[in-house]
């Protein structure tokens, strides 16, 4: 096969890297893996532990699938894929049960959806039924780490402005009962708002995600 | 009585799979294009809802939960076998979706038709899965409440993915700035929906 013989990191093989973080962001651009992408960013740490998770598991199904793609009938191929992922969810939903209990409370079924997250068949189907390992393990990296990027995002910003805080610290200061007792912003009257919290926002705020990142980068305007 | 339209008006309005758990959100986005296309896609999903939330349940409850092996002998009392509930029911819901393939395909080609390509779609639909996971959670007292719920959810994702279809059709012409054209409007419009349904929360039945 010639593609073995290319170097490892070419410059085609770093494309498959860096291309999903932002030309061809999986969330934004190709429209996959929303699902759970809104309900748990409420708070960055639940959504870093989702968006390790789902880098974990489409990684790892794409190496599987590509290394056996050759063996899967054409027919059965979607259940045949449905059931490794299940099984990559299960070992993932067991190990953040043992070590990480309130996070894998917190995220609840969310777990349990990656099975059917669009991002892991979606890569699956599109990507590793077509290419060889390596290749696949580069494409995991790179969709899963476009995935975490607008995860981590809208996580911050619903964090800072719906509860002035960051990974659980009170980085805007502290809020008391009487304004004297304040500290930082909230001495000066700052207000949390409270609607960021709420699940609405999380569609828009990704909405805003795609105006920007659509506005500097004309290419990606639909027509 | 109560109970049934409790859950059944709960898991519409209060707990839709759209608006208040993102569930089923690719394919709401990616096959709200047109009205007709939404309303196939919708009826296939209550369809494959309210046959897999009853299945599942019962798997769960006489296979799955803790102490649910109980029926085989008291020796299997202790077994739980929860941690399979993933891939027993993504496994169920793959060949439920082949199979009412297969019986539309046989009884109904006019209909098989209208939904063909949808079908295989589904069972890679959060709101499918998402359903079983939450009935899981909700602990329901016997099969025909977990039907209702699957009937409920699948209509609540009904109501949503034809009321966006409607309002794509109509912006269509109208003025949207450029670079939020297609997919960033769409996502505004859901969340100003999904405000819209915040206010049925106040609701307690």
């Amino acid at each position: 096969m010639a593609e073995e013989k290319e170097p490892l990191f070419s410059k085609q093989n770093r494309a498959l890297l860096t291309d999903p973080l932002d030309d061809n962001n999986p969330i934004s651009v190709q429209v996959l893996g929303i699902c759970s992408a809104l309900a748990i960013t409420v708070q960055l740490k639940p959504a870093l532990v989702m968006s390790i998770a789902v880098l974990f598991v489409v990684i790892a199904s794409n190496v599987i699938v590509s290394l056996i793609r050759n063996l899967i009938p054409g027919r059965i191929r979607i259940i045949v894929q449905l059931l490794i992922v299940a099984s990559l969810v299960i070992l993932v939903d067991q190990i953040l049960k043992a070590y990480a209990y309130d996070v894998s409370k917190e995220l609840s079924v969310f777990v349990g959806l990656i099975i059917t997250n669009c991002i892991v068949m979606g890569r699956l189907e599109a990507f590793a039924l077509a290419n060889g390992p390596w290749k696949s393990f580069l494409d995991g990296v790179g969709n899963g780490a476009g995935y975490a990027l607008i995860l981590v995002l809208v996580a911050f910003f619903r964090e800072l402005l719906g509860s002035g805080k960051l990974f659980g610290f009170e980085v805007l200061g502290h809020k008391a009962k009487t304004l004297a007792d304040s500290t930082g912003l909230y001495a000066m009257g700052y207000e949390n708002n409270g609607f960021m919290l709420l699940s609405p926002m999380a569609l828009i705020t990704v909405g805003i995600i795609i105006w920007v990142q659509r506005s500097r980068n004309r290419k990606l305007i639909e027509n | 009585m109560m109970d049934y339209i409790n859950i059944f008006v709960k898991s519409i309005f209060i707990d839709n799979m759209v608006f208040a758990y993102f569930l089923g959100m690719c394919s709401y986005l990616a096959v709200s294009k047109t009205v007709n296309t939404a309303v196939g896609l919708g009826a296939a999903v209550i369809f494959v809802l309210v046959v897999t939330v009853p299945v599942n349940f019962l798997l769960d409850t006489y296979l799955l939960k803790p102490g649910a092996l109980q029926w085989l002998g008291t020796e299997y009392a202790s077994i739980d076998l929860s941690f399979l509930s993933f891939i027993m029911f993504i496994a169920v819901i793959a060949s439920m979706v082949q199979l009412v393939e297969m019986i539309v395909e046989r009884f109904a080609p006019a209909l098989y038709g209208a939904l063909g390509i949808f079908l295989p779609l589904i069972a890679v639909n959060c709101a499918i899965l998402g359903g079983s996971l939450f009935m899981q959670q909700k602990d329901f007292s016997n099969v025909g409440e977990s039907a209702v719920y699957g009937l409920g959810s699948g209509i609540g994702w009904f109501l949503a993915i034809l009321a966006i279809a409607a309002i794509r059709e109509k912006i269509a012409y109208s003025n949207v700035p450029a670079p939020l054209k297609g997919l960033g409007i769409t996502f505004i419009i859901t969340g100003l929906m999904a405000i819209g349904f915040m206010s049925f929360s106040g609701i307690k039945l």
